[in-house]
């Protein structure tokens, strides 16, 4: 292995947050003001990833009182103390810039499921059809029900 | 001033402890030996000659395979002097480690830059270049080299295009961010002269130490 690289592994922090294009992270972020220290959050979309090694850094965006905010974190930065991820994204590109242009409700990223969520997502719907049909099934015998209970009464009169 | 020999081994960046990154240059600095010891009374002057690197015997010339086998050491690739202002303190045979330097330390580095070649006055020198659009046919033309009637001639030493790179360049007041005494590295903030691989010298600042930009 490249001494450089090498370098770069001791250096660097030695798990880093497994992160994507176009996911939605939350990055802890160590912050001083003054003596005291505490962590910040920054939660946004990851524009890019860029570097390679301990220079590796990811582009988060987000939208701030209608402003776009992009902020660039160093992962092996000592400062950063963890990334988070929210929300993974369907994404086509390597570097979202596009976002940068886009206004509102398109500035969102697909989510990207795995087979399982989408499974999983859509036994949920079915089930919530089902139970939304069943409801609707018992609530039409009960109004026939009514309907058909005034027969008995005059039978048994 | 203190010297050693190393090669430019590439850039990385370490990170301080309040979280800034920092661009570093690892030379690997040494182990240099002392193959000889130069005297006033002898030389005329005080200095200590280093050797770093190793070389095959079959690429050394007999004259300095007597030399090295004076010194005891295998035959060197590269040999530098350190001027000394006192007799020197070590002898023959001693070597010298990147641990003469500690973290914090305001070198210069030696080295020889990376070869550009006939470059034009645009890299070579920093010239501006002319429009490229609206007609213009001087893209990269150095312009005027002087007047007509007076002097009547090019003034020596203007910066015209030619050989650029290849030079012995220094660049000063570096801070030595690390020493890695293990593996023999230095790490040492901003960049350095010539190519990975490359020659390097280290050695303590001349000028500026104390208020050196580190």
């Amino acid at each position: 292995m490249n001494l450089i690289d090498e370098l770069g592994n001791e250096l660097g922090k030695k798990k880093l947050p497994v992160v994507h294009v176009g996911d939605t992270v939350q990055v802890h972020y160590l912050i001083r003001e003054g003596e005291k220290e505490r962590i910040q959050l920054f939660t946004g979309t990851i524009l890019a990833i860029q570097g390679r090694g301990i220079a590796r850094s990811i582009v988060v965006r987000r939208i701030v009182q209608g402003e776009g905010v992009e902020r660039i974190f160093p992962l092996h930065s000592p400062r950063v103390k963890d990334v988070t991820i929210t929300r993974r994204g369907k994404v086509r590109q390597a570097r979202l810039y596009y976002l940068r242009d886009r206004v509102g409700k398109r500035t969102r990223v697909e989510e990207l499921v795995g087979e399982k969520v989408r499974r999983e997502r859509l036994a949920a719907k079915e089930a919530a059809a089902a139970e939304a049909q069943a409801v609707a099934a018992a609530a039409a015998a009960a109004e026939a029900a009514e309907n058909d209970d005034p027969e008995p009464e005059a039978v048994e009169a | 001033m203190t010297l050693i020999l190393g090669r430019k081994r590439g850039m990385t960046q370490v990170f301080t402890e309040d979280g800034t990154h920092v661009g570093v240059t690892v030379v690997e600095a040494g182990p240099c030996v002392v193959t000889q010891v130069r005297t006033s009374e002898k030389d005329g002057y005080d200095a200590i000659q280093l050797g770093f690197g190793d070389r095959s015997e079959k690429r050394t010339t007999k004259p300095l395979q007597g030399h090295y086998k004076k010194a005891g050491t295998t035959p060197k690739r590269f040999l530098r002097e350190e001027r000394l202002s006192g007799p020197a303190d070590c002898s023959v045979g001693d070597t010298r480690t990147c641990e003469v330097f500690s973290e914090g330390d305001i070198v210069d580095v030696i080295g020889t830059s990376k070869g550009r070649g006939f470059a034009g006055t645009i890299k070579r020198h920093g010239f501006s270049r002319g429009l490229k659009t609206h007609g213009c046919m001087n893209y990269r033309a150095p312009g005027s080299i002087g007047a007509s009637a007076y002097p009547a001639r090019v003034f020596k030493g203007k910066r015209m295009a030619g050989h650029f790179g290849n030079a012995r360049v220094t660049t000063k007041n570096l801070q030595v961010v690390r020493v890695d005494a293990k593996r023999n590295l230095l790490f040492i903030k901003g960049a350095v002269p010539g190519p990975k691989g490359g020659f390097v010298q280290v050695q303590t600042a001349k000028t500026g130490a104390p208020g050196a930009k580190g």
